[in-house]
């Protein structure tokens, strides 16, 4: 026996089951940043409370310094020499190859050292970070650790933030000076640029104040990767799926958090660029 | 009536829930001081739930855990790790950390909390160890090196190195031989004869809870309860399980599937 819908309430039904969807997702969300913020925050509280152990602490520098310069700097070298292949062409025409070495230092230094630097550590320490975390949640070695009256977040989280914190500005200095090398090395030795214009043009466009805006901006992204891996392992979902869905979604949310700051903080050092020389060159 | 007044843990109409799903509902009991309690119930009955809100891992949605009159869930992250120096835990799968050494772990607890010189923490990790009958050459092992049994006996020395006042047992004896469960159930045994300790132990193995309870508490998945029943199905002696008014409890200390057989030949006939 079938009954004939009104299709009023079926409409209704419908919108009912929209907004009731559209809440949950509003709530999921709101409830989602919440839990990070306070996830934030109790990292900061912990990292002020009692600084972490030597033994926590240097085998983190350790991976997330020293390990991550190798493909740091193997990434800076050709991203550098890729510059000098796209830009030489285009130069050329003009008859300004001369200024190739302000434009790749340019890019590199504010822009392309610290993100890719970024985006490096994102992929090779952020995923680790949250897959081994993890792995102690779905093991039980993070409650282990509560168990025995030692705070999960003071003991695996704060030396990972530190290290991260600290590390990524040596990783994009180090990402720019290869950057610098690999475009100087292109521009010169295979384009045949010369060398002395190309340097003194990058010295008359590229300042400190470049160059620290960049390392200042990396200090940023560091922090992020460090808190949404380490959340991302904490709040890990059971079995080696929940284990492979936090790495995954450690790199991903820490790419879009670094490209949404990287905008902000690009606009915001616009503005104090523009406020201490206000008839300087407009960089963007 | 001093044993009652002098308990050493009292949880108070405890719920949990994990999302829509209710765990446990309105769960009452009083731990007091050097017994031992075996929790027993079927899997999924929130057995371990109701253990892990004991030591303040899983917050309850309503109720109430003292730890020696102190409310578990009421204190800031400072506290909690204090008063969790007075616990020890043995998880299930022994929760070792898969990056330190056999020592490490077990020296773990007297390095973060005490002041000892290295060469006292290797002495106290040795005779730890040589007390749960493991060799000192198992020190520079892996936790991956070892069976699941000595993986057990590690997690026993770790959580009884601060000697602790309240030690929680996660299922101690499962995917164990019958010979090394034994070996378990006597450590436990032997634990509690050397130390003043009050124990909890969550399994669902008989043997076990015959062997070292004082006293057993069965709890029942909430699914399966009527609304407005008690959780707890039954709170006793160990020996008058058998004798238990309440079929469900008789039909799990004997193994019997009961009406579970009837649920599955309607599911068979269903396809």
């Amino acid at each position: 026996m079938s009954q004939a819908v009104n299709p009023i309430s079926r409409t209704q039904n419908a919108i009912n089951d929209w907004i009731r969807d559209w809440g949950r997702v509003v709530v999921e969300s709101v409830t989602a940043i919440g839990a990070f913020a306070h996830f934030v925050l109790r990292t900061w509280a912990w990292m002020f409370t009692r600084p972490p152990r030597r033994e926590t602490i240097l085998p983190n520098f350790y991976q997330v310094g020293v390990q991550s310069l190798p493909v740091i700097a193997l990434t800076g070298t050709f991203i550098g020499m890729v510059l000098a292949v796209q830009s030489f062409a285009q130069f050329e025409q003009l008859g300004l190859e001369s200024q190739m070495g302000a434009v790749i230092t340019m890019t590199l230094v504010r822009e392309l050292g610290p993100v890719l630097a970024a985006v490096m550590l994102a992929g090779r320490v952020g995923s680790a970070m949250a897959a081994e975390l993890g792995t102690m949640r779905v093991t039980e070695q993070i409650d282990a650790l509560a168990s025995m009256g030692s705070n999960p977040i003071h003991y695996l989280v704060v030396p990972r933030f530190l290290a991260c914190l600290m590390m990524i500005p040596a990783l994009t200095i180090m990402a720019d000076f290869m950057g610098v090398a690999g475009g100087h090395f292109f521009s010169v030795f295979v384009y045949g640029v010369d060398s002395h214009h190309y340097w003194s043009n990058a010295r008359d466009f590229v300042g400190v104040f470049d160059i620290m805006s960049g390392v200042f901006k990396s200090i940023f992204f560091g922090a992020a990767i460090a808190m949404v891996s380490c959340y991302q392992g904490f709040h890990c979902a059971p079995g080696a799926e929940g284990v492979g869905q936090a790495a995954t979604k450690s790199f991903v949310y820490s790419f879009i958090v670094i490209l949404i700051m990287d905008l902000l903080i690009g606009i915001a050092v616009e503005a104090i660029y523009q406020s201490i020389w206000p008839d300087g060159p407009r960089l963007f | 009536m001093a044993a009652e007044d002098d308990a050493l843990v009292e949880v108070q109409r405890v719920s949990v829930q994990f999302g829509s799903q209710r765990i446990l509902r309105d769960i009452s009991l009083r731990i007091p001081r050097g017994q031992t309690v075996v929790l027993i119930g079927e899997s999924g009955c929130g057995k371990s739930v109701l253990m892990k809100s004991i030591i303040g891992l899983v917050k309850p949605a309503s109720g109430r855990v003292e730890f020696d009159k102190r409310d578990m869930h009421s204190l800031n992250d400072k506290e909690l790790s204090r008063e969790r120096k007075r616990f020890g835990f043995v998880f299930q799968n022994a929760a070792l950390f898969d990056s330190m050494t056999v020592g490490q772990n077990v020296a773990f607890p007297l390095k973060q909390h005490a002041g000892y010189s290295h060469a006292q923490i290797e002495e106290l990790v040795i005779s730890k160890l040589a007390e749960v009958g493991l060799p000192r050459t198992v020190i520079l092992k892996k936790p991956a090196e070892l069976s699941g049994g000595m993986r057990k006996r590690v997690g026993l020395a770790r959580a009884l190195m601060l000697n602790p006042e309240l030690v929680v047992y996660d299922e101690p004896t499962t995917g164990l031989d019958p010979i090394m469960s034994d070996v378990i159930n006597e450590l436990i045994l032997r634990t509690r004869r050397n130390n003043p300790v009050t124990s909890i132990v969550v399994t669902h193995d008989m043997h076990t809870a015959r062997k070292v309870a004082d006293r057993v508490v069965m709890i029942y998945p909430l699914v399966r309860l009527d609304e407005g029943e008690d959780q707890v199905l039954y709170d006793g002696p160990p020996e008058e399980m058998d004798d238990c008014r309440d079929r469900r409890v008789r039909q799990f200390v004997h193994g019997e599937a009961g009406e579970r057989l009837m649920e599955m030949s309607l599911e068979d006939t269903s396809v």
